[in-house]
């Protein structure tokens, strides 16, 4: 009894021993990340960081993605973020960060030396963080964020596979596309999967097809309200999913399917197309190392205007506009998107580096992404972003249509009238 | 009629001697006041705003809550939710019943049987969802399941029955329910045979000498004197249940269309997916109502039936 | 010839309760033995091999779980965590019950209302109002800010099941200390807590359960991964080895024992407990 006591009052001794608050190190930066598969590289560069200055480099890891979230928001409502983080949010959450003073205007360090950072970095990248004149969102006009990487959305297909189907060349088209499907099932491998539990990709997969056949003029007119849902170039979008699930593309169970567990299934060859982002380079070779898989972008349902997937930046970081080392948190930044350290940071993470200059050997697949990236576009880089409860119920619906529960007309109708009341509502 | 701690209640004490006596809860009402009553007041006010978790609150009345009554995903989580505990209090108890009956025979085997039944609420609810992840993958691999259930099912002759058991909506629902019962049983399981024990053998000898089969001892002995254990169950179970989200996380993720929405999530989507903190926050109080509207009548039903 | 026949008829029903019992055995350690095979197993055979006893035995999968997934610190502060949450609310809650249940004072029964009502109201609704009032209170990111947040979460139901506890216990002891010249916190320490063991251990078991499996608070309370408990831990860990699930498999094999191992210590108490009145009679 008595040893279990003194074993108590240890711990509970230990545990107090942690309170009270340390007030912040000068010579320290905080950084708030989510992105686990890169952590091991991160930590590695913080590491040579600390040497070289003397600066200390508190990484902290937050996973997963929805946790880190409510962890930053609330952090925000607290005005305690740390030195450097980064937003996992459309657009006009970042431009409600910057003008609550939460994000430091980087602008005038990018500028600097002859715009030599800015110069530094893909421009496709730096354009997810920057707000250009006249912005929906009322930032004053700059860059915000610094990119850490590149990445975008492209199909991946398992070369075994489709010579097993005796498929010859990748489907360009959708009716190739169609056909490539029909072979597969006849030799009994599954088609296509992807992450479709996860709703930002099902939206992904939906718009670049709704920028394939309408163009973005007019993806952008629906946003505002002047074309309708109901208008037959979207019900092309919706029939889409309905014409890939009739012919049973779709792999079991992908309306549920976490990406993660997508990443595995085509990894072990379970399936012979996937729709995934860059990073996937290095899950497959985690996972599978021997995979032999090629990269190409969506098949076109129009073949006069390019499929733009989403890419630019893959994770971009921001400085704490309230930090007491602004200064040395942008330093880092800069040193972190420099040549040398964007060459290890993609080398180790088989991610495409941010900063041109940082050539490095990259794998043939990861080149084959990387020719793509040209064709990309992506939500913060439009003009103006759908209203989230639209699209959920867009991407709820895809969903929908894809188990057979709705037909593409019902959903179409559906998505217009909630649509319709949110214009209602902001107009109110 | 009143139980002596009753009748001390009764007894009027000195102002200083009531002092004395509010010491002893000074602790717990500072620690819940400070974590739960304040945070509980902000979500009240919160849910009278707009708010997209940064920047700048509008006040908005209660317009949110007004949207909340229409708001057919809604109530259709509710449903669902309600759903899972009915499969919760009907199966997973009398799955729990029948076995806190079986074990409390003078069987062979009785703590073995005790020890393990407990064991799945041990487990965290992401070690479940993971696990239970893998059994009902309906993926295949080389032509092999990789779902347990149906390299099962295939396997002993019945690849019939095969099926994407998550990603129907026929089966996601019951599926759900069927995990978070396999976990929580154990707990049923317990309490029921705790009170079981400690029901007179005295009593079921009676009943044997009155000529009552086994029966009808259960009906006339057993059920009434286990109704007070029946009813604490059952609250908790109603409890757990209807905030169950974890397990569904890591179940379906984002969810199957609408089909496997519960309040909570929608309390979360709301919160994470389309930003609507304010309308987080009236869903979340609204769900509040609810549940304390629910948990109390059903204590007043377990008054009336203790006097009856 | 009777009596062979009610022996015959005992052994048929025991058969069937056997069965009964046995299946409902199967399906509780069925993945979790299925788990801890396959944490032994290699990337290339786990989905392909259905054999029960993989041929070989992969122990490093622990090792390297154990080393990537830094569960050292984790399983440290864990039990911090634990036995602190734990004890407090031991403490918090046999005080508040003991008041609630035999002392009386004005407001006293609205009090143990509004506490009881709390359980019911849902969690994540409140993260962001939570987390702003620990920050005013400089309680986030420390260990004690985690603690009392932890007890917190488990005060209601425990004083729920005291106070029914209490309700029902004989108070000739309490009246005998009383004469003896015991003031209420002698009372309290003396006679409520030693008679009070068999629900605590209900009340022990519970909460540790709870505590060590909790990770939503942990991630939005603490920042430092150095005072981060095992579920987050875990959470992070299977982010980044989703693709490599046999370490997966090890890592959630790892996290799950010592629970697993205090339940199996704690056992015998509960239904004791549980028993003695804690929730029934």
């Amino acid at each position: 009894m008595k040893r279990f006591l003194t074993f108590l009052c240890g711990t509970v001794l230990l545990a107090a021993s942690g309170c009270g608050q340390a007030s912040k190190p000068a010579n320290q930066i905080e950084v708030w990340h989510w992105m686990t598969d890169r952590h091991e590289a991160f930590a590695t560069l913080a590491r040579q960081y600390e040497e070289q200055t003397g600066i200390k480099i508190k990484l902290e890891l937050f996973a997963p993605s929805d946790t880190y979230t409510q962890k930053i928001t609330a952090a925000a409502q607290a005005n305690v973020l740390p030195d450097l983080y980064g937003i996992l949010d459309k657009k006009s959450i970042v431009g409600a960060f910057i003008k609550a003073g939460l994000v430091a205007d980087l602008t005038a360090d990018f500028e600097a030396n002859n715009a030599a950072w800015e110069k530094a970095m893909y421009p496709k990248a730096l354009d997810v963080m920057r707000f250009s004149a006249g912005n929906i969102d009322e930032v004053k006009p700059g860059i915000y964020g610094a990119p850490l990487d590149v990445t975008n959305i492209q199909m991946v297909y398992n070369k075994e596979l489709l010579k097993k189907a005796g498929i010859t060349r990748v489907p360009a088209t959708f009716d190739d596309f169609l056909a490539a499907i029909d072979a597969l099932k006849r030799v009994g491998v599954a088609p296509f999967v992807s992450g479709f539990g996860e709703m930002w990709i099902v939206d992904c997969f939906a718009s670049n097809y709704a920028f394939n056949i309408m163009g973005q003029d007019k993806v952008m007119a629906t946003f505002r309200g002047e074309v309708k849902y109901t208008d037959p170039d979207w019900v092309k979008v919706l029939t889409i999913f309905k014409t890939l699930a009739d012919r049973g593309a779709f792999i079991d169970g992908i309306v549920t399917k976490g990406n993660k567990y997508a990443e595995q299934d085509f990894a072990l060859g379970r399936a012979a197309f996937a729709f995934n982002g860059s990073w996937c380079v290095n899950v497959y070779r985690d996972m599978n190392p021997d995979l032999d898989y090629g990269v190409a972008s969506l098949p076109a349902m129009d073949q006069s205007r390019p499929v733009r997937s989403w890419g630019g930046a893959g994770s971009s970081l921001v400085v704490n506009g309230n930090s007491s080392n602004k200064d040395k948190a942008i330093a880092f930044l800069k040193w972190l998107t420099a040549k040398e350290q964007q060459a290890y940071f993609a080398e180790t993470t088989n991610n495409l580096p941010a900063n041109r200059d940082a050539g490095t050997a990259i794998s043939p697949v990861l080149a084959e992404f990387s020719r793509l990236v040209e064709h990309t576009t992506h939500p913060s880089i439009w003009p103006l972003n759908e209203d989230p409860l639209v699209i959920e119920a867009f991407d709820k619906g895809i969903q929908a249509i894809i188990i057979g529960d709705k037909t593409p007309v019902e959903i179409a109708e559906q998505v217009q009238s909630v649509k319709e009341r949110q214009m209602k509502k902001a107009a109110k | 009629m009143f139980s002596r701690a009753d009748i001390r209640s009764s007894i009027k004490v000195t102002a200083l001697d009531a002092g004395k006596n509010a010491l002893f809860v000074l602790p717990a009402v500072v620690i819940f006041s400070t974590f739960y009553i304040y945070p509980f007041f902000e979500l009240i006010n919160l849910s009278l705003h707009q708010w997209p978790g940064i920047g700048p609150k509008t006040f908005v009345g209660l317009e949110n809550f007004q949207e909340l009554l229409s708001d057919k995903v809604w109530w259709l989580s509710m449903w669902h939710a309600a759903y899972i505990t009915l499969i919760a209090l009907v199966f997973q108890n009398a799955l729990a019943f029948a076995l806190a009956l079986a074990c409390d025979r003078e069987i062979r085997g009785q703590k073995f049987y005790r020890v393990i039944f407990f064991i799945p609420p041990v487990l965290s609810e992401v070690v479940v969802g993971i696990l239970w992840n893998w059994i009902l993958n309906a993926g295949t691999q080389n032509g092999e399941h990789i779902g347990l259930l149906n390299y099962f099912l295939n396997a002993t002759g019945l690849p019939q029955l095969v099926h994407s058991w998550l990603s129907d909506p026929k089966t996601a629902l019951t599926c759900i329910a069927v995990v978070h019962s396999w976990k929580g049983f154990g707990w049923g399981f317990i309490m029921l045979l705790a009170g079981l024990q400690t029901i007179d053998r005295q009593l079921y000898e009676a009943a044997r000498v009155d000529g009552a089969g086994s029966w009808r001892t259960f009906l006339n002995v057993t059920i009434p004197m286990m109704i007070p254990v029946i009813m604490v169950v059952v609250i908790l179970t109603i409890l757990g249940s209807m905030q169950v989200f974890v397990l569904i996380l890591s179940l379906v993720n984002q969810g199957l269309v609408y089909h496997t929405e519960v309040p909570v999530t929608r309390i979360l989507g709301s919160m994470q997916g389309t930003k609507q903190f304010g309308y987080a926050c009236a869903q979340a109080v609204v769900f509040g109502a609810i549940l304390v509207m629910v948990s109390f009548s059903f204590k007043k039903i377990s008054n009336l039936a203790k006097q009856a | 010839m009777r009596l062979n026949r009610y022996i015959l008829q005992d052994i048929c029903k025991n058969t069937v309760l056997h069965i009964f019992l046995l299946t409902v055995t199967i399906s509780c350690l069925f993945p979790i033995f299925w788990m801890v095979r396959s944490s032994l197993m290699t990337n290339q055979t786990i989905f392909v091999d259905h054999s029960f006893f993989p041929g070989q035995l992969n122990w490093q999968n622990y090792a390297e779980a154990w080393v990537k997934g830094r569960f050292g610190i984790y399983f440290f502060n864990s039990i911090i965590y634990t036995v602190s949450v734990v004890t407090g609310i031991v403490v918090v809650s046999s005080m508040a019950a003991f008041a609630f249940s035999r002392l009386y004072f004005p407001g006293r029964d609205l009090i143990f209302y509004i506490f009881v009502a709390a359980m019911m109201i849902p969690l994540p609704g409140s993260f962001v109002p939570l987390f702003v009032m620990m920050n005013k209170l400089h309680l986030v990111n420390t260990r004690i800010g985690y603690i009392l947040c932890m007890i917190n979460v488990g005060l209601s139901l425990s004083i729920l099941l005291l106070k029914t506890f209490f309700d029902k216990m004989p108070s000739d002891l309490e009246d005998a200390a009383r004469i003896d010249g015991c003031n209420r916190w002698q009372i309290w320490w003396h006679v409520a807590l030693p008679l009070a063991r068999p629900a605590l251990a209900v009340i022990v078991i519970y909460n540790s359960l709870n505590v060590w499996n909790e990770f939503i608070l942990a991630n939005l309370l603490l920042n430092d991964k150095t005072l981060m408990p095992l579920q987050t831990g875990l959470m992070a860990f299977n982010g980044a080895f989703q693709v490599d699930y046999p370490v997966l498999m090890a890592g959630l094999t790892m996290t799950a024992i010592p629970i697993v191992v205090v339940y199996l210590m704690m056992q015998k108490h509960i239904v004791k407990g549980l028993s003695s009145g804690a929730v029934v009679g």
